[in-house]
């Protein structure tokens, strides 16, 4: 399985999800954001960061880069990306998947282990995982996932909610919301479930002695179920 | 020419940060304040002479970068 890492100036988890695809077998190639074309992969990734510093708004310069013309083609054509953290920003100021990510609500950078409840698995993120509840780490300032009233409506009803800040039991209640996200959203999918952005970091969560191992899960089975 | 931009957040999304500088004020001693919700200003010079044309090349720049629709508006204000 190929896969590609697009780093952007600013970007600093790039080399962090670098070293977990590989570790479950991906062939992950580093891309930059200003070269136009994309290798063949089976999945991208926009990684974690501060791309453009956060300028404007998170991630809307980085939606706007050389690269993205083709990751959008590629995600339209319904190739698989994933946008982890600043990746989530970057993927909701393309369009790719609705809503935004505004300021955290009580205005403090988040950096803690949280749990999230998985909501759908019928796609191929989340298919076949064999857990409800996942542990995963949090680091941002803008991870308070907002949308229109008609956008959460068509969001619910074409279950393009991925993931749900819960308790470690997988209750999803408003006391387990680290940044004030609507309906404790962590992370959505566009209606295809093609494309898949969210503010946890997998990535940070593969090694038992450094962290824990739920990123491991999460990997392993997405790397089976592109096989 | 010059134009300038106004980005406000629309009526129904939360602005922690003009909570707390309405807070902070309140502190100051301006405590007949009701409400303060922050925005961005933007001046852009323009090389563009036709004021209708500058007009609406300023307002693509709003809908495809300056301003997120789905939080903010855009006001464009005082062409000179």
């Amino acid at each position: 399985m190929k896969s590609s890492v697009i780093t952007f100036p600013g970007s600093n988890c790039d080399r962090d999800m670098d070293v977990a695809l590989k570790k479950f077998g991906f062939k992950n190639k580093m891309i930059w954001h200003d070269d136009a074309e994309l290798p063949k992969s089976d999945l991208v990734v926009l990684p974690g960061g501060f791309s453009y510093g956060d300028y404007l708004r998170c991630g809307s310069m980085a939606s706007k880069s050389k690269i993205m013309k083709s990751v959008l083609n590629f995600a339209n054509s319904g190739g698989m990306v994933m946008g982890i953290c600043n990746g989530f920003q970057i993927l909701v100021e393309t369009g790719l998947v609705p809503g935004v990510l505004l300021r955290n609500k009580y205005l403090e950078f988040i950096c803690k282990n949280v749990f999230v409840k998985i909501n759908n698995k019928h796609n191929t993120y989340f298919k076949n995982i064999d857990s409800e509840v996942l542990k995963f780490h949090i680091a941002h300032n803008e991870g308070n996932y907002f949308c229109t009233k008609d956008q959460l409506k068509e969001i619910e009803d074409n279950e393009q909610i991925a993931i749900n800040y819960c308790d470690k039991d997988g209750k999803i209640e408003e006391q387990f919301n680290p940044n004030g996200s609507l309906k404790n959203i962590a992370g959505i999918f566009n209606k295809e479930k093609n494309v898949f952005g969210m503010m946890p970091h997998p990535e940070r969560m593969i090694d038992t002695a450094l962290s824990g191992e739920d990123g491991s899960l999460f990997f392993n089975n997405l790397i089976n179920n592109l096989k | 020419m010059k134009i300038s931009v106004i980005i406000t957040l629309k009526k129904d999304v939360l602005d922690p940060q003009g909570k707390v500088i309405h807070q902070t004020l309140d502190g100051m001693g301006f405590n007949n304040v009701n409400e303060i919700r922050q925005g961005k200003y933007f001046e852009i010079n323009t090389r563009e002479s036709d004021p209708k044309k500058a007009q609406e090349q300023i307002e693509e720049m709003c809908k495809k970068l300056l301003a997120n629709l789905v939080i903010e508006n855009y006001k464009i204000i005082d062409a000179q």
